[in-house]
């Protein structure tokens, strides 16, 4: 008989006052017992809606069953069948909207916490297993090209390697990980956990090559037809800013959520011995509502400012999952929704011309916004109040705005297709418009989820192996 | 990986290394840049390509020792390593069809302004190379650009080389004297650029400033490198670094390249302590 306790089992966290003056993780993990007792509340339906839900197709209720037994390694098995990733989606998929939420137990009551037990699982696999243990598959003589280190890049790395495939990825940055690494701060995603999960691809015998940026360092044709690749797979995401448009976004102290988060992730500003700066503001605004906003905010708290996320739709309109957005508001920032920035203000001391601080922010003009009709997203549209004009005291901005798919591949691959707004085109299986060159994750769709980054990953594999050996 | 095969020391603040790095050498243009780390808590620095040799796979960096990283740079030797250097970055300098042209460099941006020297030079174009300096000690490449140009004209700000004053002044009295070119390329301190740029715009000249932001990536991903050229929003990691001069907003530059200042004295300072430390 299951465990009928409508409530899962919370997860040990931080406490917010003490989080949100530290980068170490947020949330603690399971304990066995904890998930152990997790594991019985899983009815084991024969109908699985949860890997119906899974853009990895885990085999969900398999693996719980062996947590439930205490079997914990043979869960890890079954959960790496599937996914090249299993300590990263569990700490950032949206779970609820995903495996979670096609739950049975979700309709009387909270569903088993699906992202919790893979994360547990996949940290006990670490803590107690070697990337070296694991068998280097026999190789088939194969060579294919992986661009970009990112989620759907290691994903369909770690497939085509576990067939055998000769496997080099190459990395612009100097680390690899993409946005893992420079995007998602380590409080939600340890640096340590990445490395870990690139080092068991690598045992897997997938060679990384970073500091190359494919379309300068070297492009696609020349991969193929000099270096011997076969095929190339492009996840190269979606890593260009967008900014606002608006006077003053030149500022010094105004940041693309990139640039602010990339200097304190990948370059590690907030500690005391690394070369790479960052402003210490003392109160900074996001702007945008959506997972990167919740990120930028949170380091900017971590490093000591008074935080706004200002979003010029309501609360219940914002696109950051709702654990982050709690998260954030546990952490004191403060919310400033229907609001809309017009302006940023540049401080100039008129007395003296070579004062340090001239042209640093010193305020954002904003306007209050009110929610009208519905437009074509089905999003109702904000429109702006009469007089409702206000300056917000801050002297940091941070554009969070979203993100488009980098240009420097397709201006240098002929015959490479892409949409209007910059995007690879690519068929359900990842094939582009070239012959063996197949592409996925945000680079294809804009800016999405590491998970669903991960399923295309994986599709791309499957259709690499089969182009490749007929399979 | 990246060796520092050669080291050489150009004037006492400036220092030229040669890097192996055979896929960056393969592939890299004048006007082009590398960004490179020194160690594992080191920034990444942008530092423009001023030679590259594609048989022997290197590539050749000018830089002045101005902050903690260039600083520490400084300090490696003939077969250390950089722990990181990735490029050619940016967009190569426009030369096809140039017959005529006016190379203005001014101080360590010489280095930058010598390749595309070199390279007009070699396609049989007129080049007029117009380098300053503050003074006599501070002076780099003469020789290469002499090699290289059809006319050297030197300046500097207290006369101990060349001729005293300016490079604007060197350029308006050969565009006086009835000299025409078909561009003004200019490299160097951003206010120096501004004002060969609105000289060579006031006689309808075409102008092109190669500009050297602070950024990270170097492919567009942190927007930190953004300028405002013609009024839009330009990065000048991928859309750059060269731009036509008369429409690039200078003085919001040069408010730009202030941002981490404080920061950089500091850290600077810092360095000199450690290494000074070492030395006892």
């Amino acid at each position: 008989m299951a465990n009928m306790n409508p409530k899962r089992n919370e997860m040990p966290v931080q406490a917010p006052e003490v989080r949100n003056r530290n980068f170490e993780e947020v949330a603690l993990g399971y304990t066995a017992e904890q998930a152990m007792d997790e594991a019985t509340r899983c009815l084991g339906c024969k109908q699985m809606p949860c890997v119906a839900g899974c853009p990895v197709k885990i085999h969900i209720p398999a693996f719980i069953a062996k947590v439930a037994e205490g079997d914990f390694e043979g869960a890890y098995q079954i959960i790496a069948e599937a996914s090249s990733l299993p300590a990263v989606c569990g700490r950032v998929c949206p779970q609820e909207n995903q495996c979670e939420g096609k739950c049975v137990r979700g309709i009387k009551g909270e569903s088993v916490a699906i992202g919790r037990l893979e994360r547990f699982v996949a940290d006990w696999h670490n803590a107690n297993a070697h990337a070296a243990d694991r068998k280097r598959p026999a190789p088939n003589g194969h060579k294919v090209a992986v661009i970009g280190s990112g989620p759907s890049g290691l994903t369909c790395a770690g497939d085509l390697a576990k067939k055998g495939y000769d496997v080099t990825i190459f990395e612009a940055l100097h680390l690899a990980g993409g946005v893992l690494v420079y995007g998602i701060p380590e409080f939600r995603l340890p640096k340590a956990i990445v490395q870990k999960e690139i080092a068991g691809l690598q045992a897997l015998g997938v060679r990384i090559e970073t500091n190359t940026v494919v379309g300068k360092t070297v492009s696609v044709d020349e991969l193929m037809a000099e270096e011997g690749f076969e095929a190339v797979f492009i996840g190269s995401g979606a890593g260009l800013p967008k900014f606002m448009g608006i006077p003053g976004e030149n500022l010094k102290g105004v940041y693309s959520a990139n640039e602010f988060l990339t200097r304190i992730n990948l370059m590690k500003a907030y500690l005391p011995d690394s070369d790479t700066p960052i402003q210490h503001a003392k109160r900074v605004a996001v702007v945008g509502g959506g997972n990167v906003a919740m990120d930028a905010a949170r380091c900017a708290k971590r490093l000591g400012a008074e935080v706004y996320i200002v979003y010029r739709r309501g609360m219940e309109e914002l696109p950051a999952r709702r654990e982050e957005v709690e998260h954030a508001m546990e952490e004191g920032i403060i919310f400033k929704t229907l609001t809309n920035p017009t302006e940023i203000l540049g401080y100039q001391n008129p007395e003296d011309k070579r004062d340090p601080m001239n042209g640093f922010v010193a305020g954002m003009r904003c306007v209050e916004m009110e929610l009208g009709e519905p437009d074509a997203s089905g999003r109702r549209r904000p429109v702006e109040k009469a007089d409702s004009s206000f300056l917000l005291d801050v002297d940091c901005v941070i554009m969070a705005l979203g993100t488009s798919p980098n240009p420097l591949i397709k201006s240098t691959t002929e015959g490479l297709e892409t949409t209007k707004w910059g995007g690879i085109i690519a068929d359900e299986n990842g094939q582009t418009s070239r012959r063996s060159v197949y592409a996925g994750g945000d680079a294809v769709t804009g800016a999405a989820t590491v998970i669903l980054a991960m399923g295309a990953g994986k599709t791309a594999a499957a259709a690499i192996d089969k182009e490749l050996m007929g399979n | 990986m990246f060796e520092i095969v050669k080291k050489k020391s150009l004037n006492p603040t400036v220092t030229q290394m040669e890097i192996t790095a055979p896929r960056v050498a393969r592939k890299a243009e004048p006007g082009q840049f590398v960004i490179l780390r020194t160690d594992e808590q080191g920034e990444r620095v942008p530092l423009t390509i001023a030679d590259f040799d594609r048989e022997r796979g290197t590539v050749t960096v000018i830089f002045q020792v101005v902050g903690s990283t260039t600083e520490k740079l400084n300090h490696l030797k003939e077969g250390d390593c950089l722990q990181d250097l990735v490029g050619p970055l940016g967009k190569a300098t426009h030369t096809d069809g140039l017959k005529k042209v006016a190379v203005v460099g001014g101080g360590v941006g010489c280095a930058i302004a010598f390749p595309v020297a070199k390279k007009l030079h070699s396609l049989g174009c007129e080049v007029h190379a117009i380098v300053g300096f503050r003074n006599r000690d501070l002076v780099i490449l003469e020789q290469e650009f002499a090699q290289n140009s059809a006319k050297l004209v030197r300046m500097s700000d207290d006369g101990s080389w060349g001729e005293q004053g300016l490079v604007t002044d060197a350029l308006k009295a050969l565009i006086e004297s009835g000299e025409t070119y078909d561009q003004v390329i200019t490299i160097g301190p951003l206010v120096m650029m501004k004002f060969v740029c609105q000289l060579a715009t006031q006689y309808g000249l075409k102008c092109i400033a190669s500009m050297n932001p602070v950024m990270i990536d170097g492919t567009g991903m942190c927007g930190g490198c953004r300028l405002s050229v013609g009024g839009k929003t330009v990065f000048a990691c991928v859309d750059g670094p060269e731009f036509d001069g008369a429409l690039i907003d200078f003085d919001e530059a040069i408010a730009r390249s202030a941002m981490y200042r404080g920061f950089e004295r500091h850290r600077h300072d810092e360095t000199c302590n450690l290494f000074a430390k070492e030395v006892e």
